[in-house]
């Protein structure tokens, strides 16, 4: 793919001239030359990002092909977000940017820039559960717990969305979030009663 | 060993892991952080059979990140590969399934052939793409028709006959019809994974996606020659497995081969396209039944053939047939079942494995069996209703098949049920309803359990076990509180560790039963230490015998005298002991149930739409009634059986692995072209239990519910769907275009 070669163009570009660069500036210590090129190189290949994930803000520099879903689970070890199917079909990795429900492993970490990010980490308050997470243990809305992290966020926004006003409705609203175990009767009687009890999310 | 001790069916049973896991806490395999951790991907074959000629690494080599790429050239000899090379003669252990990286040899399309580890998850999925292979390419064959024509591809004849051969041709009231199901898959959620750590050349520590951590570590311990106890794996939670997790595929024996490679932690997950080519499928099958009736209804001959496909490198077949041998009364039986190799990866059991499948044949059959005779289907099965096992003779431990008749039947509303296909119409859709039944076997497997009681009052109870979701820990702690009548507040269940006493592969629905007869030991044996430690400390049971004691809700009184009494808590503090641990094993199933026959059993009840031009189908409602002996946990069970319908619905309307066969490669290995079953496709469910205890299986009264839940799903909506078009449908899944 011409991408491909253009993206190893401009590596090779970036080892050959950092790796002057560094010769110039230095160290004789530097005696493997292709190991540090290598290190040096993937400086240039880090992005500058802010985002603030469950309330805390983060300054970090990740490579831009990072997506939202691997920066959380794989660098910050947020791992209540799932990666199920990485191609945005399963909705396991759903999180909230700025209160709206994603897939997380179809945005890239740079695209969320100055986002607020909120995961199924963030969602209770201390020890106290929210809402919905309360009524999915209530209706037992999982059983092997895989996917249900994305289905709670999802749940919430679903709610918050207007667009859990009836059963019919809700497993509608609900079905970007696949459950092998197939909870989906449980799920939708844990949002009915979420929506009826009417509580803020 | 305890009679069974009533276990009141609880209605507030939240399960006990619940918070982990709505607050993202529970931990899954590819989860655990370990210092130092890499990360290898897989590359996978691009054709289906042949030779690698020649490995193009250069530029992933090159790529940023990469510490290693393995292959068959350069990857380090696994012992247990070829544990015979010297002394061909020799028989025994060695690694069953693809040896990956053995060889240059391709069996199937999707097949690892390298692995890339890298510093970065990023880095080695980048790296892995710059890999490319030049093949020897043979001509592949995975085309199931085609080949299944020549006798001569088949293999494996087993067969089956009581009575007269092909007694249906005879029959007053007959037919003779051809089923298929595709391969489906299993798909759980959590992407199989495998993180694999050395601690020097001899032990291991691996955590897995696996269904049985003892078998894991068994498997692996003899696949690289070290001693069971130098390898630990840990299962701390599984994100469903439905049979994928029941035998370690090639990713597991890869990451630890990765580990040791470049001395380091290594994290290998599974892609989900991967999913469809390397942790098995339910085989594609064919069946022919004939079957035939007296104009009674009483059947006079079954007749069921079947193929199913496996790979060339490893034989997988199931009891396909088996449901016909038994489920029935019926004089004369002859069953066949054959293997074909294909240029395939190999599949493995899917979730009510065999019945599963034989049943859509079966079910269905009785189905047009029932409108050729004018009987109700529910009728006619009551008539054919086997009393005695029809191949052993033996009586059934429990069997309440007659029950679920009858109340699935009032649930349902089968009196709403047109008795002429495509006669009745709901705002402008066509209404059927369908029933079929379901079946498993439920023995009971052997099983160890700790029980270390503290006295703080609390019961810790262990087993090596992993739970893929059905709610394990939640019926042992269910158990256990009853065991030892105690508030189930008092009581923990530990599990998803090899170092935890010998557990079970979590497979064919005898988890419950198990372990739970395991549990009923340790706490006989704990009350019995209580009762001895109470005599030996404490003044006031001084010479008094431990049979002239009485265990009751955490306090031993002298059964004569039970003003002479001590809490168990204050025993262990008179004895000094912070806290007592037992470890005891279920041992064999007794004697006493060679002389029956043991299954579970359901019947599934649909009531569906269907569009009478666009062929739309829209399920209305399912209930399901079982017979699964005595429901533990009401909450648990009734999940497993709402999600055990779901999947059949999948096997009915949507679940197709496509194959093109001209490359042999799957064209829909992702959830955006592999239907499974979403929120929408969901119906009401109900689910009633018959919920008598089966003693004779074991103490628990438990039989087991996780492959019933499935199994007679599929049939019971083709049996609604004919009811409501007059279209009979004998080839899953059935998709709209079918009835139109």
């Amino acid at each position: 793919m011409p991408t491909q070669n253009k993206n190893e163009s401009r590596r090779d570009f970036l080892k050959k001239s950092t790796a002057l660069a560094a010769l110039t500036i230095a160290s004789p210590v530097l005696t493997k030359a292709g190991e540090n090129d290598e290190k040096i190189a993937a400086l240039f290949e880090q992005m500058p990002l802010r985002l603030e994930v469950n309330g805390v803000a983060h300054a970090l520099s990740v490579e831009p092909r990072v997506t939202l879903l691997d920066l959380l689970r794989e660098q910050l070890h947020l791992m209540g977000t799932k990666k199920g199917c990485d191609h945005g079909q399963c909705g396991a990795c759903t999180v909230h940017v700025d209160g709206k429900r994603i897939n997380s492993c179809l945005s890239l970490a740079v695209m969320n820039e100055g986002k607020k990010i909120t995961t199924i980490e963030g969602l209770a308050n201390g020890d106290k559960l929210h809402p919905m997470q309360e009524a999915f243990i209530k209706h037992d809305g999982f059983q092997c717990g895989y996917c249900t992290p994305g289905q709670i966020m999802s749940a919430v926004c679903c709610v918050k969305e207007g667009h859990a006003n009836n059963a019919e409705e809700i497993r509608e609203f609900m079905s970007g979030n696949i459950c092998r175990c197939g909870a989906y009767p449980n799920i939708v009687d844990a949002i009915m009663e979420v929506k009826k009890g009417g509580q803020s999310l | 060993m305890d009679k069974e001790l009533l276990i009141p069916t609880s209605f507030a049973d939240d399960r006990v892991d619940g918070v982990d896991k709505v607050t993202g806490k529970a931990t899954y395999a590819a989860e655990h952080q370990l210092a130092n951790m890499v990360y290898a991907v897989f590359v996978c074959s691009t054709i289906a059979k042949g030779s690698i000629k020649n490995m193009i690494l250069a530029d992933a080599k090159r790529a940023a990140g990469v510490l290693d790429i393995i292959y068959y050239a350069n990857c380090p000899a696994v012992p247990g590969y070829n544990p015979y090379a010297k002394d061909p003669n020799k028989k025994g252990y060695e690694w069953r399934g693809l040896k990956v990286f053995n060889d240059n040899k391709v069996y199937s399309n999707g097949q690892p052939i390298a692995m890339v580890i890298a510093d970065t998850m990023e880095r080695a999925v980048h790296a892995a793409s710059l890999v490319k292979a030049e093949y020897v390419k043979e001509e592949s064959d995975t085309d199931f028709e085609n080949a299944k024509a020549d006798e001569k591809k088949l293999k494996k004849p087993g067969e089956y006959k009581r009575g007269d051969t092909d007694a249906y041709k005879k029959g007053e009231v007959s037919l003779e019809e051809e089923y298929t199901i595709p391969s489906e898959t299993h798909n759980p959620m959590e992407l199989h994974a495998t993180i694999a750590a050395w601690d020097g050349d001899d032990k291991l520590t691996v955590y897995d996606k696996s269904q049985g951590p003892k078998g894991t570590q068994r498997e692996l311990a003899q696949c690289f020659g070290l001693d069971e106890k130098n390898v630990r794996v840990v299962v701390e939670y599984v994100g469903g497995a439905f049979g994928s997790g029941l035998r370690s595929w090639p990713h597991v024996p890869a990451a630890v081969i990765a580990a040791k490679k470049v001395k380091r932690p290594v994290k290998l997950i599974v892609t989900r396209e991967q999913m469809f080519t390397t942790v098995g499928y339910r085989p594609h099958a064919w069946q022919k039944i004939g079957i035939s009736a007296g104009k009674d209804g009483k059947l006079t001959g079954i007749t069921h053939h079947a193929v199913s496909i496996t790979s060339r490198y490893e034989d997988f077949g199931e009891g396909i047939v088996n449901v016909s041998q038994f489920l029935y009364d019926c004089p004369n039986v002859n069953t066949s079942y054959r293997l074909l190799p294909l240029d395939v990866n190999t599949p493995t059991w899917m979730r009510g494995p065999g019945p599963a499948t034989g049943c859509f044949a079966l079910e269905s059959a009785l189905d047009e069996l029932s409108y050729k005779l004018n009987i109700d289907p529910i009728e006619l099965r009551v008539i054919n209703h086997a009393v005695l096992h029809p191949i052993s003779k033996l009586p059934w431990s429990t069997k309440f098949l007659k029950e679920c008749y009858v109340l699935g039947k009032e649930k349902i509303g089968w009196q709403n049920r047109p008795t002429v296909p495509g006669s009745v119409t709901e705002d402008g859709m066509l209404v059927g309803y369908g029933m079929a039944g379901g079946v498993f076997g439920a023995g009971r497997g052997q099983a160890s359990a700790k029980g270390i009681l503290k006295a703080d009052g609390t019961l810790t109870l262990q087993s090596a076990v992993s739970d893929m979701g059905p709610g394990t820990s939640t019926a042992m702690v269910t158990m256990g509180a009853q065991f030892m009548e105690l508030p189930a507040n008092k009581i923990s269940f530990e599990l998803g560790d090899t170092d935890l006493p010998n557990g079970p592969t979590q497979g064919g629905s005898g988890t419950t039963s198990a372990i739970g007869t395991a549990i009923n030991v340790v706490c006989t044996a704990l009350k019995q230490t209580l009762k001895e430690m109470a005599i030996a400390n404490v003044p006031a049971f001084a010479n008094l015998k431990p049979e002239a004691l009485k265990y009751e809700q955490g306090i031993i009184s002298v059964t004569d005298n039970v003003s002479i009494n001590i809490s168990y808590t204050d025993i262990l503090k008179a004895a000094n002991k912070p806290e007592i641990e037992v470890v005891k094993d279920s041992g064999r199933a007794t004697a006493e149930a060679q002389k029956y026959a043991m299954n579970s059993f359901s019947v599934h009840f649909v009531k569906l739409h269907v569009h009478p031009v666009t062929g739309v189908i829209k399920l209305k409602q399912i209930v399901s009634a079982a017979d699964a002996g005595k429901i533990i946990s009401e909450n648990t069970a009734r999940s497993q059986m709402v999600g055990g319908a779901v999947g059949g619905i999948g096997m009915a309307l949507t679940e197709e692995v496509n194959i093109d066969n001209r490359y042999g490669r799957y064209t829909n290995a992702n959830f955006g072209d592999y239907h499974v079953p979403v929120n929408a496709d969901a119906p009401p469910m109900d689910v009633v239990f018959v919920n008598k205890a089966d003693i004779i299986i074991s103490p628990t009264g438990a039989k087991g519910i996780g492959e019933i839940a499935l199994v007679g799903v599929a049939p019971a909506i083709a049996n609604a769907v004919y009811n409501a078009t007059g279209k009979r449908i004998r080839n899953l899944p059935i998709t709209p275009d079918k009835l139109i």
